[in-house]
């Protein structure tokens, strides 16, 4: 059995070649980011009958005008009282060729800790843009961050064009002004589209209004944007996450590496070598509960068993002989920082966990803060405080085995964890900036 | 030739599989919340699929209503037999009858399964329990993290979540403190079928279409039977349906339906206008927060 077998035999209905794609969305009260998710939700016939009578009669309960459609993606309390969202809210919908995942994230500064959670997964980014008031501050930080996280395509949806009489001049003109300021990023694929996410113009349905307009509509875009060759297949990384040891008698000397692929292609018969040890060996089989498959590529979870008996654990990584990572100590990383309680400052020691592997960090250096909204470096920075992005320069108490972010999203990136509150402090890429600034 | 692209289904299900195994390497003590409910089915079927062929490493663990359809608990019975895992069953039955608990004027023993839970899983020391709950049924789960953090009285706070970023989980939690983890974040109702259907899952037959003996009540109907009774001046009328969820017998009102195989209640789904809990379950409608505030005290 093949491995495409393996993936294309999985469901015989309508869900068989249904791919999936994740995007993100960042915007903040007024630029029309929850209307434009509202949109695609209702017009793709996603939401529900009793979900829009709940926000249909809320409106009404509070005298609204019209029906508010935010109110179908802010679900906490807190966020209906105070009419803001708070926090990553995911969202779901399905074409017949593709589902979606959405992950909706606030856009003001003070939650950029957010959207950095909702980019670091995303394939896409949608950035909105006030047709009528052209590339803002916000606009730029939005982008920044999308680079900043690796995010391989920009849709860049120029929202409210019905209230500049849908011009081709106002459009252009923010094209080339954000284009501008996107050639000083490292943006793969950047798309402009003219919406009205509140008429639904270009939303899931080609506007009459622009003819200008010679492009996709927003859905059909994300429908057809070839991602599959974003992921990298090239460097075969595995990070060993369970070693799967039955305990039972008929299968005693199974020993098998189970984990997820976080990059590369691996087949059985490739020669692979483990880290930490060093040692050499030969993939003897790839399997899953379905089977054994000829390859395994990302995100597939697989359970790799080897030739030879070595010390593998947890923790521990495959690769090939001759493309490995580098085992580093010494970390140049950027961090965006999310703690509200305390800031990060030099000498402060974190738990560091990277792919499977828990280590300690400690913070040697800080190089500079970035402005997010500017770009500006400020080298004289001495902490690093919530929602703030800088780069260090980290000491760990282990090699941990890594990868620019910039050329891998999975061995290129770490958190860091509080040792007193356990909680979640940083996000971290390795490698410094994805472009000079 | 390959495309090296995984369908959805694949995609989804190699990501729980990822959250399971990261779960049963880093804490110490994980259990897995089954209800019998189609959720939970599909979850403790990747959970085996997860560490194959091992067994399943960790318990599973029944908060029992006492007020079960009889199908739900055999096919229960039937999934910790063939998988041959430990079941630990919380009786919310015996909560009330020691006083810990009191029923609900209403009937329902949903609000008062959570002190039961709480002491369960504090009583045999679970530090992370995987529940079935998906972001697309509630709004407040929308925005729950994976791994969930609780506090030492088992309680979620919304403000004051942990960032999950990339497939970077954070299970680190003191003496007394648990994660609850969701392994089916992201799968939406239709992905739960179409997956049952591709790998051709058992769950109970209270999910296909047949002729029931129905009372239209509130606007939903509910089976004639011992959990639900006619009321004076009721009539019954027998209609073909199903059940869309499967929560406590007295409050668990089933749909009008003709699909009687995993086919035709994939299709229904696809074309479905109504969230499955605003179609069928009495103990959700109470207010707009009615989830999140039983979150915050520690329900699932």
């Amino acid at each position: 059995m093949t491995a495409t077998t393996h993936a294309t035999t999985f469901a015989a209905g309508p869900e068989r070649s249904v791919d999936l794609l994740r995007f993100a969305t960042a915007g903040s009260v007024d630029d029309g980011k929850s209307t434009l998710i509202g949109r695609l939700l209702y017009d793709s016939k996603t939401i529900f009958a009793d979900q829009l009578e709940s926000v249909e009669q809320v409106s009404r309960d509070r005298g609204n005008d019209y029906t508010d459609l935010a109110l179908l993606t802010d679900g906490l309390r807190a966020e209906r009282e105070q009419g803001i969202t708070i926090d990553v809210a995911y969202r779901y919908f399905a074409t017949p060729k593709r589902k979606f995942i959405i992950a909706d994230t606030p856009g003001h500064i003070q939650y950029t800790r957010n959207m950095v959670t909702g980019a670091s997964t995303a394939d896409v980014a949608l950035i909105l843009v006030d047709a009528r008031k052209g590339v803002l501050e916000q606009s730029r930080r939005h982008t920044f961050l999308a680079t900043l996280l690796g995010v391989p395509h920009i849709v860049v949806c120029v929202n409210k064009m019905d209230l500049v009489d849908y011009s081709e001049d106002v459009f252009e003109r923010i094209r080339a002004e954000f284009t501008e300021f996107a050639a000083r990023l490292r943006v793969p694929d950047l798309t402009f589209i003219p919406i009205s996410a509140l008429v639904g113009d270009n939303v899931v349905n080609r506007s009459e209004n622009m003819p200008w307009f010679d492009g996709s509509p927003l859905l059909s875009h994300l429908e057809r944007l070839h991602v599959a060759s974003d992921r990298n297949l090239i460097d075969v990384r595995f990070p060993v996450q369970y070693v799967i040891r039955p305990q039972s008698h008929d299968a005693r000397d199974y020993r098998g590496y189970a984990g997820t692929v976080a990059s590369g292609v691996m087949k059985p018969g490739d020669k692979v070598l483990a880290l930490p040890s060093g040692l050499e060996t030969t993939i003897a089989s790839i399997e899953t509960a379905d089977g054994p498959v000829e390859e395994a590529f990302p995100p597939m979870s697989v359970t790799v068993r080897l030739a030879d008996e070595i010390d593998i654990s947890r923790g521990d990584m495959l690769c090939r002989p001759n493309n490995t990572p580098a085992a580093l100590q010494d970390i140049d990383a950027q961090v965006c920082w999310m703690d509200e309680t305390a800031p990060l400052v030099k000498g402060k020691k974190y738990a560091i966990k990277h792919t499977t592997r828990w280590a300690r960090a400690m913070v040697k250096d800080i190089n500079y803060r970035v402005d997010v909204n500017t770009l500006h470096r400020d080298e004289g920075a001495t902490e690093i405080r919530l929602n703030e992005i800088g780069r260090i320069q980290l000491r760990v108490t282990q090699p941990l085995f890594v990868d620019p972010y910039r050329q891998n999203r999975q061995t290129g990136a770490f958190i860091l964890v509080d040792e007193t509150t356990n909680k979640t402090v940083a996000a971290g890429m390795v490698g410094g900036l994805p472009h000079s600034v | 030739m390959t495309t090296h692209v995984l369908s959805q289904l694949r995609n989804l299900e190699a990501e729980s599989i990822h959250i399971f195994r990261e779960v049963v390497a880093e804490m110490e003590r994980p259990c897995l919340l089954f209800s019998g409910g189609k959720d939970s089915i599909v979850m403790l079927h990747i959970a085996a699929k997860a560490f194959a062929p091992a067994r399943v490493p960790f318990p599973v663990m029944h908060v029992d209503t006492g007020l079960n359809f009889q199908t739900v608990l055999d096919c229960r019975d039937r999934w910790v037999e063939r998988l041959g895992v430990q079941l630990v069953v919380a009786s919310v039955q015996e909560a009330i009858d020691r006083g810990l608990v009191r029923p609900e004027p209403n009937g329902s023993r949903n609000r008062i399964q959570t002190p039961v839970l709480l002491e369960a899983i504090e009583k045999n020391g679970f530090d992370a329990a995987f529940g079935g709950g998906r972001r697309d049924e509630e709004k407040a789960r929308a925005k729950e993290r994976v791994f969930s953090f609780r506090d030492d009285f088992g309680q979620w706070d919304p403000k004051n979540q942990r960032p999950e970023i990339w497939n970077l989980y954070n299970g680190r939690v003191h003496q007394g403190e648990s994660i609850r983890v969701f392994p089916l974040s992201n799968w939406t109702e239709l992905d739960i079928w179409s997956y049952i259907e591709a790998e051709n899952i058992d769950v109970p037959d209270l999910y296909l279409a047949r002729e029931r003996e129905v009372v239209a009540r509130g606007g939903m109907l509910y089976e004639v039977n011992e959990f639900t009774p006619l009321r004076d001046g009721e009539t019954a009328e027998v209609r073909s349906t199903r059940y869309r969820t499967v929560g406590d017998a007295n409050l668990t009102a089933c749909v009008e339906s003709t699909a009687s195989t995993l086919r035709e209640v994939v299709e229904e789904i696809a074309a479905v206008r109504l969230t499955e809990r605003g179609a069928t379950r009495g103990d959700d409608r109470v207010s707009e927060a009615a989830m999140e505030d039983r979150k915050r005290e520690g329900y699932f």
